[in-house]
């Protein structure tokens, strides 16, 4: 059941332009930047080649790639989610939901899964573009996955949010910008952090950038993966409270 | 009860913040039965279909399904609902086909039997030449019809059409109403509406709502009889005898009207054939015996209207 929603969702933004020209112009800048990282790597090359132990394809070009993607995505994210649910309540198609034999929680993960699926076919795609590397040279492929695990996460917990921010309002452009407000602050909270006092780390634990850093530079850590994952979570729980609300409207 | 109560509301109270939507409803509906549900514009009509579809939480009171309670076991009982809310819930951007087999899927239609139920609901709504096109394009009857047509796609147990006849036109509703008639020999249907000869013409009970509470409900057959009148009018060329007529069998009450006419209340028994024999040997030149009927629309207004009265003075007083 939740997958016939998720499958209705993704369909529905495939077939408005948005998903397309979102899909066009997001893989057109990261395209631009994947070519000018690898500029900076041939220029790089004869002095790398004297290194021991020298920074690979993966740190030149494939991590400050993915950190690139993570701010377009910031910027994008909240223009897939913003529809989801409150075009939804504003066309009046919820009861259609409402009224067939499907829990919230179903409702709202469907949801949550159509919009995911639509940003890992964006990932899928950008994952080419490193991959095509390896026609040519050689990739740390284990710091390019923890790179990907890394962005894959991030979107997800950016969906999050946006769902969330979409089940508020009626009004899509208020999701978006209530979406936008909220990933950002969330992005740049530890620049606050940086003067190392005590209160400013417990900032900087809260930024989804501080955690976001360590996956690109290959390091996995538990900490990191289980922050996205309590964000994803508490959002979509968020979403299912608020919608179990819209019943109880008073 | 001899027959099974599809659906089962029992003392139903919903407030939006200190206004009373609906005030402590309650009634059954059994299978086969085609239930209307009359009142004026926010008189709790859609507020109390909301609630028997799951769309709204009621402030107190049960609701049952099928024997299903609707808050204990939302899922099992949604299965055998069907609704249509006030704006057809479609998706614009998808087909008729589309949107009908989504609707299919979503009310757990099994696979093997999803593309005959599709086939059968589009058919029944004669929506047969329309499925490859866009929802959106679609005029407001056709999207109507696939809201109809999404209702009832599961063979649910309980209809529930929030006024369905609207933006059709006259031969789509005749086609509506024919349809509804037909769905309700095997399933129970709830339908609201404003127009009242439609309730005349599809309903077998109609329940009159007016601010949140039930003021009215009968038969169809019943409320015929309370429109058969009560009162006669009688047209005579000679001076009509009133103290003569008073004493007819049955008569309440003679009232003179204009154009030696009289109009004659009664209960129990008809008077107009005593009337006719009495005319007859008294030589009163009766040429006119016209049996008054009350329409639904006036049972209606003095319904809606007197208890706005009694509000009002009551809150006088």
């Amino acid at each position: 059941m939740i997958f016939t929603i998720a499958g209705r969702e993704l369909r529905s933004l495939f077939l408005s332009p948005l998903a397309w020209s979102i899909l066009a112009v997001t893989l057109f800048i990261l395209a631009y930047l994947f070519l000018t990282q690898i500029e900076t790597y041939i220029s790089l090359q004869p002095r790398l080649a004297a290194l021991e132990g020298a920074p690979g394809v993966a740190d030149i070009v494939v991590a400050p790639l993915l950190a690139d993607a993570a701010v377009i995505l910031l910027l994008i994210t909240p223009l897939i989610t913003m529809r989801t649910i409150s075009e939804e309540r504003r066309n009046r198609t919820l009861s259609l939901l409402f009224s067939a034999p499907v829990s919230m929680t179903e409702i709202v993960v469907g949801k949550y899964l159509g919009v995911l699926a639509f940003f890992l076919i964006l990932l899928g795609l950008l994952a080419l573009m490193p991959l095509s590397l390896l026609a040519g040279t050689e990739l740390d492929t284990g710091k390019l996955a923890a790179g990907m695990l890394g962005l894959t996460l991030v979107v997800a917990a950016f969906s999050a949010i946006g769902l969330y921010m979409s089940s508020l309002t009626e009004q899509p452009t208020v999701a978006a910008v209530t979406t936008f407000g909220l990933l950002l602050l969330l992005w740049i909270v530890d620049w606050a952090g940086s003067s190392g006092t005590a209160g400013s780390s417990a900032l900087a634990q809260l930024s989804m950038l501080r955690h976001y850093e360590p996956l690109l530079k290959g390091l996995f850590n538990s900490t990191d993966v289980a922050y996205y994952l309590l964000i994803i979570t508490l959002f979509i729980g968020f979403t299912i409270r608020r919608m179990d609300a819209t019943r109880l409207q008073y | 009860m001899s027959k099974e109560a599809l659906v089962h509301v029992e003392h139903l109270t919903r407030y939006y913040s200190l206004t009373c939507a609906v005030n402590d409803v309650s009634f059954d509906l059994a299978k086969g039965e085609v239930l209307g549900f009359l009142g004026p514009n926010g008189a709790g009509k859609s507020s109390t279909m909301q609630m028997i579809t799951g769309n709204l939480a009621p402030g107190a009171g049960q609701i049952s399904i099928a024997g299903i309670d609707l808050l204990d076991q939302p899922k099992r009982a949604k299965l055998e609902i069907g609704y249509l809310p006030e704006q057809p819930p479609v998706y614009r951007e998808l087909t008729v086909d589309e949107y009908l087999l989504y609707c299919a899927r979503l009310n757990r239609i099994p696979r093997g039997r999803i593309n005959s139920a599709v086939a059968t609901a589009k058919d029944r709504c004669g929506l047969g030449d329309v499925g490859k096109r866009l929802l959106g394009n679609l005029s407001k009857g056709y999207q109507q019809r696939a809201g109809i047509a999404q209702a009832i796609i599961h063979n649910p147990a309980v209809v529930i059409l929030d006024e369905p006849t609207v933006g059709l036109d006259p031969l789509q509703i005749r086609e509506i109403r024919a349809l509804i008639c037909e769905l309700g020999r095997e399933h129970g249907i709830i339908l609201s509406t404003h127009i009242l000869p439609e309730v005349q013409a599809t309903c077998t009970r109609i329940q009159i709502i007016n601010r949140g509470k039930l003021v009215f409900t009968d038969t169809t057959t019943g409320l015929e009889q309370r429109m058969n009148a009560t009162t006669l009018i009688a047209g005579f060329h000679a001076h009509p005898d009133i103290a003569a007529l008073q004493q007819l069998p049955g008569v309440d009450r003679v009232e003179p009207l204009a154009e030696q006419r009289v109009r004659i209340h009664y209960n129990g028994s008809n008077p107009a054939e005593a009337l006719i024999e009495q005319a007859v040997t008294q030589h009163w030149r009766l040429h006119e015996v016209t049996p008054e009927r009350r329409t639904l629309e006036q049972i209606f207004i003095e319904l809606t209207c007197s208890e706005e009265h009694e509000t009002i003075s009551g809150v006088a007083s």
